[in-house]
């Protein structure tokens, strides 16, 4: 506990882009095969620095298989509401969820070149206290540390619906499941929310079965991936309303609420539309009433493409998908950022009219067909993936790999780890850092980001910006 | 200035006390400003706050006023309450941990917070020797009348405690709320916030300390 509020919680979005810059950057380290433990990468971004976009510390894990995908902090700002009680927290450690595994590792990154191993929290527990499994993303919220998880109970994760569930944000003792009533969800994979306006809003991507061990193209094909999102009542802990975006919009994955809490709106990416290949970004909002809408905003079309470019799986299409797999909003609400895994492109929306979203610059790099070299000619592999953005909203770092299984089957081969930053225009555009690249060791792929002292997906705030 | 006058100054400052920290809510009164783009919402805010600590206050200082019908037990009614707020005090020390139940509440229901909040951190036991003490103070007028004058007598002082106490409460919790909403901007929540955890629990032990020492 400190005396202070910790000077990372910021009450609004507004004073966290003031905040000085990140000079540190933690990156998720997976070993696709299970052949070595995962990792904690912790890498300098201070362009100041003699070290600058190398990896200057690493945690390794004990196990091997964990496959580390999202993580997120013990404390944010949303600990600055006296609602919670929790205003004197430290930001000191990362949660980190093994999502093939099951099992969570808090490393205590208080001082960040000697990151350490705080707890593990093993999978027995997790199953036992919660009837979840694999577990995914972290928010800091209200009552806690809440886990969103892809699987129920059982060995392969069906046995009963995914959900979320609740640790305890001092000892990380796990406190038991999140929902009182579901209503319909039945799968689940990303979750966020408006403290101040108490509600939450959560996605789905699939079941175990339907990603573990690889995509399956007749469930994709049949539409048997998620394609809802649903409101909840946050403290209520109550599903609310249930908006399906229609059975071809399959995989509705990350959600994004406009940071400033007075605004009731936010996006939703959507990974693929099985009618005709297009990636999609919907926009939700809540109305005076209480209810919520959700209207398609933006579509990225297919490029066409020769058969023999293609992996067996696109082959037929004769085209290669933009695969929507991340989207990352500005703090100050007005940029989206919008990974397109399959073609290669990290595109930049102004939504500053969420209704009405313009592109507002692109970078080329990787993809299935283009395989686009970064400016420094090294080959990035895969395509741009986990997208993460400054406080000031002038930086944006990405990393390559989707999920483990998802990578050999549209991108067969080892492509390696990446992570690489883009500089933002002062009216938008975005350009590749020539300088910024990132060496991982060998055998690794990169996942995650989250920036020293919070981040745009990582941080909730409890006053407007006003 | 005599023991009476010094114990409504207590009733005060504690009132004070409570209402310039930020976890007492003012900031919800701010949120609540800003989020609806009207200052209206500032006061509603505050009045709702208002409302649930001074039913905290109430809940607490009532049974202690019933209780003081037994005249004769007076000194040891002061005894355990000063007693029981030292215990607080000291739980609270040892168990740092902040009820986790607030958290559920929702945003939308103020006073009902304000309320568990006052009962949870003991905020109405603290009032409870100084209230008692103001009894005492009047004592010897009081000492000959039956019982449901005094009772009624004691319920009057126990409200005007709990009013005067809230008032001083609400006063400077809504002066800082004010000044942030105008003119100090949010920053000033983070800088301001000091974590009294051990303060307000040292404050609970001390207060039953020094009821202790001049109970006589």
């Amino acid at each position: 506990m400190n005396l202070r509020p910790d000077p990372t919680f910021h009450a609004t979005p507004k004073l966290a882009m003031e905040a000085p810059a990140e000079t540190l950057a933690f990156t998720l380290m997976l070993s696709p095969d299970g052949s070595q433990p995962d990792g904690l990468a912790i890498v300098d971004v201070d362009p100041k620095s003699k070290t600058y976009s190398q990896i200057v510390h690493q945690v390794i894990m004990p196990n091997k298989g964990d496959e580390f995908h999202h993580f997120g902090w013990n404390a944010c700002s949303s600990a600055l509401s006296p609602l919670t009680g929790h205003a004197f927290l430290e930001r000191r450690y990362l949660i980190i969820p093994g999502i093939r595994s099951s099992r969570i590792y808090v490393i205590d990154v208080k001082e960040p070149l000697k990151a350490k191993i705080h707890k593990v929290i093993e999978p027995e527990e997790v199953f036992a206290k919660t009837g979840y499994s694999r577990p995914h993303t972290i928010h800091c919220g209200p009552e806690g540390i809440y886990v969103s998880t892809l699987g129920g109970g059982g060995k392969d994760g069906t046995d009963g619906p995914p959900g979320i569930f609740i640790m305890d944000c001092e000892t990380f003792d796990i406190l038991g499941r999140y929902e009182m009533d579901r209503g319909i969800q039945d799968k689940h994979y990303d979750f966020w929310w408006n403290l101040p306006r108490d509600y939450m809003v959560s996605s789905e991507w699939g079941l175990p079965p339907q990603f573990e061990n690889g995509i399956v193209a007749e469930d994709l094909l049949s539409n048997k991936y998620g394609h809802t999102i649903h409101f909840w009542d946050l403290r209520g802990r109550k599903n609310v309303q249930s908006i399906d975006l229609g059975e071809n919009h399959q995989m509705a994955l990350e959600i994004r609420p406009a940071h400033d809490p007075a605004k009731e709106y936010g996006f939703c990416g959507v990974v693929v539309d099985t009618t005709n290949l297009q990636g999609a970004i919907f926009t939700w909002w809540r109305n005076s009433d209480g209810t919520f809408e959700a209207k398609k905003v933006i579509t990225i079309d297919p490029q066409p493409a020769d058969p023999d470019d293609l992996p067996d799986l696109l082959k037929g299409f004769s085209a290669v998908p933009p695969l929507v797999t991340d989207i990352d909003l500005s703090l100050d609400d007005r940029f989206l950022y919008v990974a397109c895994w399959g073609t290669g492109e990290m595109h930049q929306y102004d939504v500053s009219d969420p209704m009405n979203p313009k592109l507002a610059g692109k970078v080329e790099i990787g993809g299935i067909v283009k395989k686009t070299p970064h400016p420094n000619g090294k080959t990035f592999g895969y395509g741009p993936q986990m997208v993460e953005i400054s406080r000031d909203g002038k930086r944006v770092y990405w990393t390559n790999s989707l999920y483990s299984t998802w990578d050999d089957q549209f991108y067969p081969g080892e492509g390696g780890a990446a992570m690489v930053m883009a500089n933002v225009g002062g009216n938008g555009g975005l350009t590749l850092a020539e300088d910024f690249w990132v060496d991982f060791p060998d055998g690794y792929r990169s996942h995650q980001i989250r920036l020293e002292g919070g981040d745009c997906s990582t941080d909730s705030f409890c006053y407007p910006s006003v | 200035m005599n023991t009476a006058t010094a114990l409504w100054w207590a009733v005060a400052a504690s009132g004070i006390y409570h209402g310039v920290n930020p976890g007492m809510g003012w900031p919800l009164a701010v949120s609540a400003a800003l989020m609806d783009r009207t200052r209206g919402s500032l006061y509603k805010a505050l009045l709702a706050l208002a409302v649930g600590h001074l039913l905290a206050m109430a809940a607490i200082l009532f049974p202690f006023a019933a209780l003081l019908v037994l005249v004769e037990w007076q000194r040891q009614i002061q005894v355990g309450a000063a007693c029981l707020v030292i215990g607080l005090g000291l739980y609270l020390l040892i168990n740092r941990r902040h009820p986790r139940f607030l958290a559920r509440v929702p945003p939308s229901r103020l006073a009902l917070w304000s309320f568990l909040a006052a009962m949870a951190h003991g905020a109405g036991l603290m009032l409870v020797p100084i209230y008692l003490g103001i009894c005492r103070t009047i004592e010897t007028d009081a000492g000959h009348a039956a019982a449901d004058t005094l009772m009624g007598g004691n319920v009057g002082i126990a409200m005007i405690v709990a009013v005067v106490h809230t008032f001083a409460m609400t006063l400077s919790g809504g002066a800082i709320a004010v000044g942030v909403y105008r003119w100090l901007g949010l920053k000033f929540l983070s800088k301001s916030w000091f974590n009294l955890d051990v303060v307000w629990a040292l404050s609970l032990v001390l207060v039953g300390a020094i009821s202790l020492a001049v109970i006589h």
